[in-house]
């Protein structure tokens, strides 16, 4: 498996490094990010939606309430935040399936709650909050496609 | 004109009689929250599963509570969104096949401007123009109201909405669930000015909410201060201050608003407006400067079937009518 670290200094870097991973995202493509409330998740989806050419007017921001929120864009987006959620009601599993099976680009927030729903191919992201504005990101690629997204970070962006 | 109301886009199966957009006759609300507090928030298949079983007794609930018949009825009103897509299909199908079976007019309405025209469901309504803050667990929306059926958004959250970094922050400080009522409590305790904590605005978009950095600087503040988790006074501290940053930036944005489109009437509804100190702000500052200031009592803030057929009221009576094909929508 291919281990990437960056950091980044500010959110507009963070929102960069995303939307270059959204220029390149195919259909059926997941990923899943990880870190703490803070660590800036939903500001990397803001740039990921940017680069899947997400229409600004469609008002990317937390799904944590509702859970899932879904944007059209070149490929479509479906954001999901599993914050609230320390295990997984049985009610939710055929939407995730679905979402994750799906013809979009999948971003789940706390995708470590997924568990076994979490597909075999993905890229995982990793956040830690090292200063004020300044967060260390752990990239791992899983599965061949997975690495595939791991190994075209390290060429073009790191 | 008798208007039936029928909301289920989120927690709360609702219904409600409103004769012509003004007088409730009847609201009746069956509450999901105990069906969720263990979730800290929302299931949207388990409330839609609930909604299913829960509307019909609601809706009869409602009529005879009004006192009146289906056949006393001259239109019904359904919310169509934003909301959680498995819940609106609920109250979108009974809708649906009530008008059709009673044969009555039905209006598909907006969520969030209905949750504005339950200002007008009280003895002293606003005139318009106005601006509306709708603040929520899932919103905060500002909007410029020209009329019952026009209006403009002005400005939205970018991140997190105030409802939800309330509940946010109640994690982060242990505090449980919901958010705001308990760091509400909590503040009245503390020193709002102990902790130094962050507006956070976007300079090329004044009136964009985030409440993401705000969050963050809690978070901070819990890291290089332990004793928050271990010293009732210092987390009662640190709760006051967030609340006071919330509200400012709730208040300010909402002024900036009345200031740039030159209205002098502020209607603030949604489940946020229940905080007592946002309610003292505003209501000081209103004063003070001379506007006038709407806040719908409690049981019209959160989600309601009042506020929908107040809203349908006025699209059945501009001879609006839903499409039976037309579909639920989540955001917008």
């Amino acid at each position: 498996m291919r281990i990437l670290a960056w950091t980044s200094t500010s959110p507009a870097a963070t929102r960069a490094l995303a939307a270059a991973l959204g220029r390149w995202m195919a259909p059926g493509d997941v990923l899943a990010l990880k870190g703490e409330l803070g660590s800036g998740k939903t500001e990397f989806v803001h740039g990921l939606a940017q680069g899947l050419e997400v229409d600004p007017a469609a008002g990317v921001a937390s799904p944590s309430f509702t859970l899932i929120h879904e944007y059209p864009g070149r490929l479509p987006l479906v954001h999901i935040d599993l914050y609230r959620l320390e295990s997984l009601p049985p009610e939710m599993l055929p939407d995730l399936e679905e979402y994750l099976s799906g013809d979009g680009v999948a971003a789940v927030e706390w995708a470590e709650r997924l568990g076994a729903l979490l597909p075999k191919d993905y890229l995982e992201i990793e956040i830690l909050i090292t200063g004020e504005t300044t967060r260390e990101f752990t990239m791992r690629g899983h599965g061949p496609r997975g690495e595939e997204l791991a190994a075209r970070l390290a060429r073009e962006w790191l | 004109m008798l208007i039936l109301g029928i909301e289920t886009s989120c927690d709360e199966t609702a219904a409600a009689v409103v004769a012509d957009g003004r007088r409730v006759l009847s609201s009746v609300v069956a509450t999901q929250f105990e069906l969720h507090a263990q979730y800290g928030g929302v299931v949207p298949e388990i409330a839609a599963r609930r909604h299913l079983e829960s509307i019909l007794p609601v809706i009869q609930a409602a009529l005879d509570r009004a006192g009146v018949s289906p056949q006393e009825i001259d239109g019904l009103a359904v919310t169509q969104g934003p909301g959680l897509i498995g819940a609106l299909v609920i109250g979108m199908a009974v809708g649906k096949a009530l008008a059709l079976a009673w044969d009555k007019p039905l209006a598909g309405v907006h969520h969030l401007q209905a949750h504005i025209l339950a200002a007008f469901l009280t003895d002293s309504p606003p005139e318009f123009p106005l601006v509306a803050l709708v603040v929520s667990g899932g919103h905060t929306n500002l909007y410029q109201v020209h009329d019952f059926q026009r209006l403009d958004l002005l400005g939205r959250s970018r991140d997190d909405a105030a409802g939800e970094a309330f509940d946010k922050v109640a994690k982060l400080l242990r505090l449980g669930y919901p958010g705001g009522v308990i760091i509400e409590r909590l503040a009245a305790q503390g020193n709002p000015a102990t902790f130094h904590l962050p507006r956070p605005r976007i300079p090329e978009e004044p009136l964009t909410f985030s409440f993401s950095g705000l969050k963050t600087a809690v978070a901070h503040q819990v890291k290089n201060h332990p004793e928050v988790l271990t010293d009732p006074g210092v987390r009662a501290d640190l709760a006051a201050g967030f609340q006071e940053a919330v509200v400012d930036c709730l208040v300010g944005r909402a002024w900036l608003a009345l200031e740039e489109t030159g209205c002098q009437r502020l209607v603030v509804c949604g489940g946020v407006a229940a905080n007592g100190r946002l309610r003292q702000v505003l209501q000081d500052k209103a004063g003070a400067e001379g506007y006038e200031l709407f806040l719908p009592p409690l049981s019209l803030c959160t989600d309601n079937g009042a506020m929908v057929a107040a809203a349908g009221y006025h699209r059945l009576r501009a001879g609006e009518r839903l499409d039976m094909s037309a579909d639920v929508f989540s955001r917008g």
